[in-house]
């Protein structure tokens, strides 16, 4: 079947050559604004090219062997009596794995570096909260900025969130935080399942009703995203939206400091 | 066993109705139980599809103007409901499965025709009891996930009609998985063994035990929902003490292997369809029957995929991500053993052929963004958006809708003694195809650029891809108007098509078409090889 497998040789390093320069020119991603963003993008790039590789050889060997192989007016008779091949099955069997392997080790690294492996408990936050249900999201830590994050609490309700920064006392509509440090976030939801999600920090975590949650992230681009519930939570659910302002650490301490005056 | 059987029929014949009529009665035999589900099953896809239409619609534009935003989740729970329970579900298992198995094994009738029957009438009442729901108070719109606590505070009466719905649908289709275990494990013709069962079979053994496995577990998990609803208990409710993730890990227990349970059944009637038209046999028989076991085992481990995002420790995650991604490798075995089975064959391109072939690409596409979602961090950023719209549908309907459409075009001469129109089937197939694809490859882009899914308004600036999406799912509504031109043409007036038009050598074409109601005249043939294409010595024997 493979006898004449020299052919194959252009073919494939076509397809390859191809799929890694779509894998690198085409951006399908939104803007990458906090830690998490450029390293999230490199694992969809490489899942991008190994995913566009066995697609492109996929489909191209269906056309071929349907154009190929295909009955001709007025013939009759069949195809060769072939039943299997012990040896192509094996290889079939052997590389996907590897590749699987490889992919799934190559993602807990991912998942490593944005902080997930991380234990929450171990954290000086959740012991300050004497919480017995935490949940954890995505625990990304700064290695400089670690110690002395804010904190935010953010309430999600049918069909808002709402975020209280317990250091100044005051509620905001608005996810106000300083860029390049780390935010610690508290999750709790009054009534139904909803989800925070950042897509330009490509972080998202359920608020799931009686059990609250942490989520940690840091922004690293000054901007204005938008935070979206993606958790279907009632007829308003595609309403249920807010923002985040990222800010120069003093442009946040004044308005920190502003609405800490008015509510005080 | 099967001698028993033999004097059954002429009872049956003498007893039932003839003609169209027999298709609305309680009979007993298997093909007429087949049809029944088959016809039901499009009936219920057309409404399904209805619905999805209405879905398009409201999303061409960002803001929700199409419907009231309650009547637009009640939509999209009736529609994943509908297209799940009532269309892909019952087709792939209950109408093929009734129709080719008894044919498979050498026998004249499933093992339990009764229990069949039961299974079959089911469907129907449940089915319109959940769109009456809508009239009642309204449906459900929970999603057809019905996640707790939503599912507990939207209006009552449609969320109780639902899972009552949903709870017969479960049942009929337990009813459905223990016939098809005990007629493919107990009623094969004597001297036929397992092994030289074609793949169908496997396939449904595989997927029967999936069902008889895990749909008990979500019996048991709706009617405790159910409990929490009228009796306000507090199983799942979180203001009594419940637990919400409780009822996730319960749901997809069951509503995991339910993928396999659509798309299982599909690779089994694909193995039938590719070597009879390619003239080879099937690649790869014994890594094939190993590839479904495989895909049981896993599929049964993998469920908490779906909650990544939800309170899962690390650990967890990362098992989950394991176990799913590795569901790749059995799975592309078989694709792999599909193409070497059309390389090097004699391959009549046909409707059912193309079908086929469309399912193949569009499934690997699937599959890819499946490993790709296993991956935690991966599934992180675009889990519930659309995204994963994206990704089921190249699963659910570039996979298995596509198989029962070239399912439909290889068994109708079976069916009726007639020919569909090849013409009107490839217009079919290429309207499907590009309107399938048009529709759902833009999707992936909105779920990475921060479109949830469920929503009925968005960011504007997605109202331009929301747009192409919703000219594709126009094209797919069209498509079904050939094919259903088709089928109404073809019935009265098509082309005879002999008994055995693609000279097949699996047993159900070894009788009449359509078959006599006791399957074959005489005993039923024994057939070890039903992929002996190219070999001569078994040709000679067989014509």
């Amino acid at each position: 079947m493979l006898n004449k497998s020299y052919y194959l040789i252009p073919i494939i390093s076509a397809i390859i050559s191809i799929s890694f320069w779509i894998g690198f020119n085409i951006n399908l991603l939104p803007e990458e604004a906090s830690i998490n963003a450029p390293i999230y993008d490199e694992l969809f790039r490489i899942l991008f090219i190994i995913g566009l590789i066995l697609f492109l050889g996929m489909t191209i060997l269906v056309i071929y062997s349907l154009f190929k192989f295909r009955k001709k007016t007025g013939e009759i008779g069949d195809g060769i009596a072939l039943e299997g091949d012990l040896k192509l099955e094996i290889i079939w069997t052997i590389i996907p794995s590897i590749i699987v392997l490889i992919v799934g080790l190559y993602s807990y690294n991912i998942y490593d570096r944005m902080g997930g492996m991380n234990e929450l408990n171990n954290h000086h936050q959740i012991k300050n909260l004497k919480s017995e249900k935490i949940w954890a999201g995505i625990n990304q830590v700064s290695n400089t900025n670690g110690t002395n994050n804010p904190l935010v609490e953010v309430s999600a309700m049918q069909f808002a969130f709402l975020f209280n920064y317990p250091k100044g006392d005051f509620i905001s509509g608005e996810l106000h935080v300083p860029v390049d440090k780390t935010i610690s976030i508290k999750m709790e939801s009054k009534d139904v399942i909803h989800a925070f999600w950042i897509p330009e920090f490509r972080i998202k975590q359920d608020i799931i009703p009686g059990q609250p949650t942490i989520l940690n992230f840091t922004p690293t681009k000054v901007g204005k995203y938008p935070i979206i519930c993606a958790e279907l939570c009632g007829p308003y659910h595609g309403g249920m939206r807010a923002s985040i302002v990222v800010e120069d650490p003093s442009d946040y301490e004044e308005w920190f400091n502003e609405n800490k005056k008015t509510e005080v | 066993m099967t001698i028993l059987l033999d004097n059954k029929p002429k009872l049956k014949e003498s007893l039932q109705p003839k003609g169209i009529l027999r298709y609305f009665s309680f009979s007993l035999d298997h093909k007429v139980i087949g049809i029944q589900y088959l016809v039901c099953g499009f009936l219920f896809y057309l409404v399904g599809g209805t619905l999805a239409s209405a879905i398009r619609i409201e999303l061409t534009s960002p803001i929700s103007d199409f419907m009231p935003r309650d009547v637009y989740n009640q939509v999209l729970t009736l529609h994943g409901t509908i297209m799940i329970f009532l269309w892909i579900v019952p087709v792939v298992n209950g109408a093929f499965g009734n129709y080719l198995i008894p044919f498979y094994v050498g026998a004249r009738d499933m093992a339990f025709p009764r229990l069949n029957a039961v299974a079959f009438w089911l469907i129907p009442p449940s089915g319109l009891m959940l769109i009456v729901s809508y009239f009642v108070d309204g449906a459900a719109q929970a999603g057809w996930t019905a996640y707790p606590p939503l599912s507990i505070t939207t209006p009552q009466s449609g969320q109780i009609i639902w899972i009552i719905s949903v709870l017969l649908l479960g049942g009929s289709s337990i009813f459905g998985g223990i016939n098809f275990i005990a007629t493919i494990l107990k009623l094969r013709r004597p001297g036929l063994n397992l092994m030289q069962l074609p793949m169908y079979c496997w396939a449904m053994l595989g997927t029967s035990l999936l069902v008889v496995l895990s749909t008990p577990v979500l019996a048991g998990t709706l009617i405790l929902l159910s409990f929490d609803i009228i009796a306000h208990t507090g199983f799942f409710n979180p203001v009594l003490g419940g637990n919400v993730v409780v009822y996730q890990h319960l749901f997809w227990f069951y509503s995991h292997p339910a993928v396999y349970i659509m798309v299982l059944p599909a690779f089994g009637l694909v193995s039938e369809i590719l070597p009879i038209h390619c003239r080879k046999p099937l690649f790869g028989y014994t890594t094939m029957v190993f590839s479904i076991m495989g895909i049981v085992v896993l599929g049964l481990v993998v469920w908490a995929h779906h909650m990544f995002t939800s309170g899962t420790p690390p650990w967890m995650r990362l098992f989950f991500t394991i176990a799913t991604a590795f569901i790749a490798v059995p799975t592309g075995i078989k694709f792999f053993n599909w193409v070497a089975t059309m390389w090097g064959g004699k391959i009549s391109i046909n409707s059912a052929m193309l079908f086929s072939c469309g399912f193949i690409i569009n499934f690997v596409f699937g599959g890819i963004t499946g490993v790709a979602l296993a991956q935690v961090p991966f599934d992180i950023h675009v889990h519930d958006t659309y995204f994963v719209v994206a990704h089921f549908h190249y699963i659910v309907y570039g996979g298995s809708v596509f198989v029962i459409f070239s399912s439909v075009y290889h068994w109708f001469p079976k069916v009726t003694g007639k020919l569909l129109s090849e013409k009107l089937g490839i217009l079919h197939f290429v309207l499907t195809f590009i309107g399938f694809n048009l529709c759902f490859a833009p999707q992936h882009w909105l779920g990475l650029n921060g479109m949830p899914r469920r929503v009925a308004e968005y960011d504007p600036q997605f109202q331009f891809v929301n747009q192409i999406s919703s000219a594709g799912a126009l094209l797919m509504a069209i498509s079904t108007i050939p094919f259903l031109v088709n089928i109404f043409i073809s019935i009265k007036n098509g082309k005879k098509s002999g008994d055995n038009p693609w000279n097949a050598l699996t047993p159900e074409w070894l009788t009449s078409s359509p078959p006599p109601v006791e399957n074959w005249e005489g005993e039923p043939p024994l057939v070890k090889e039903p992929y002996g294409y190219g070999n001569p010595i078994l040709k000679e024997n067989n014509n």
